[in-house]
């Protein structure tokens, strides 16, 4: 693996971790935040997201 | 009481990474000797102190719904990852974090690798203590930053970070033995809920949303996530049960 490759790896594994799902959900969720203007949008999303990437890890084993 | 919780998250999440990164040193310094492990550790600290002199003053010329909306949404992913194995350790999901087994394990690999000495130093030794207090160090840095930009108090939260480290480190040299009795777990579930709370709060309010009664409606967030946590691992255990039962 180039350096490059590798530099941009470390960076995806810092910041989006193991499961793309939950970060795409939180981006998805403050998107709908700003379109809104409610305060309530990212309490639910944050509950649908854990119950998402929750049962994602299960399956996974 | 915001600037209570901005300290006991940088405590908390600090003293996690820190007993973690202290395995890894122990485990470099009996097997491969001290000089390389501390030296590795000298580095990666140098390293780290760069980071934050770049990053810190760099954070502070951001406008702050921008900085708030960043920083809510990287603190929700991170959090959201630490609550996640959080509860899936508390529900029996996943094996609870050990620090001795993980020390054990780094200890017997760092006995057999072969010896690869330059300029008086064990490459071995010090490349495996550099990366272990670098990358555990990297994700409190952020979060000292992150927090204290966005709570306008690096200092502070700095703060409760250089404590963690301190007692750490003092209580690790005194017992020259991985810290097994931390309550680890627990601790990392405490993080995990603190990250949540203020990503969801900074990144709604980044967003452009207001939150009513303002600033103490992050009181009202942390018991939500609180609540949503262990309802979770409320479930995920009933659901083991009928599972182990069936």
């Amino acid at each position: 693996m180039s350096r490059l490759a590798a530099f941009g790896r470390f960076w995806w594994d810092f910041v989006v971790g193991d499961d793309w799902v939950a970060a795409a959900g939180i981006a998805g969720g403050l998107v709908l935040t700003a379109v809104l203007a409610a305060w309530w949008v990212l309490p639910f999303v944050v509950a649908l997201v854990l119950a998402v990437t929750l049962r994602r890890a299960i399956r996974s084993g | 009481m915001g600037n209570v919780l901005l300290v006991l998250s940088s405590f908390l999440a600090s003293a996690v990474e820190m007993v973690e990164a202290l395995t890894i040193v122990l485990a470099s310094g009996l097997t491969r000797g001290w000089r390389s492990s501390l030296l590795g550790v000298g580095s990666a600290t140098l390293a780290l102190a760069v980071v934050i002199a770049v990053l810190g003053p760099a954070l502070t010329v951001v406008p702050i719904d921008t900085l708030r909306l960043v920083v809510g949404g990287l603190l929700l992913v991170f959090g959201l990852q630490w609550l996640r194995k959080a509860i899936l350790r508390a529900s029996g999901y996943k094996a609870l974090h050990d620090e001795d087994a993980i020390f054990a394990r780094e200890l017997d690999q760092a006995k057999t690798a072969p010896r690869d000495e330059r300029a008086g130093i064990d490459w071995y030794g010090f490349t495996l203590s550099f990366k272990g207090v670098l990358l555990e160090g990297l994700e409190v840095a952020f979060i000292v930053l992150t927090f204290g930009s966005t709570q306008g108090n690096i200092p502070l939260a700095a703060l409760g970070a250089a404590v963690a480290v301190v007692l750490v480190a003092a209580v690790g040299v005194l017992a020259r033995a991985p810290l097994a009795r931390v309550p680890e777990n627990t601790m990392k579930f405490a993080v995990g809920v603190m990250l949540t709370t203020f990503g969801v709060f900074w990144g709604a309010e980044g967003a452009g949303a207001s939150w009513p009664g303002g600033d103490a409606a992050i009181l009202g967030v942390l018991a939500f996530v609180v609540a949503l946590s262990l309802a979770m691992v409320a479930l995920l255990r009933y659901r083991r049960a009928q599972v182990v039962t069936a």
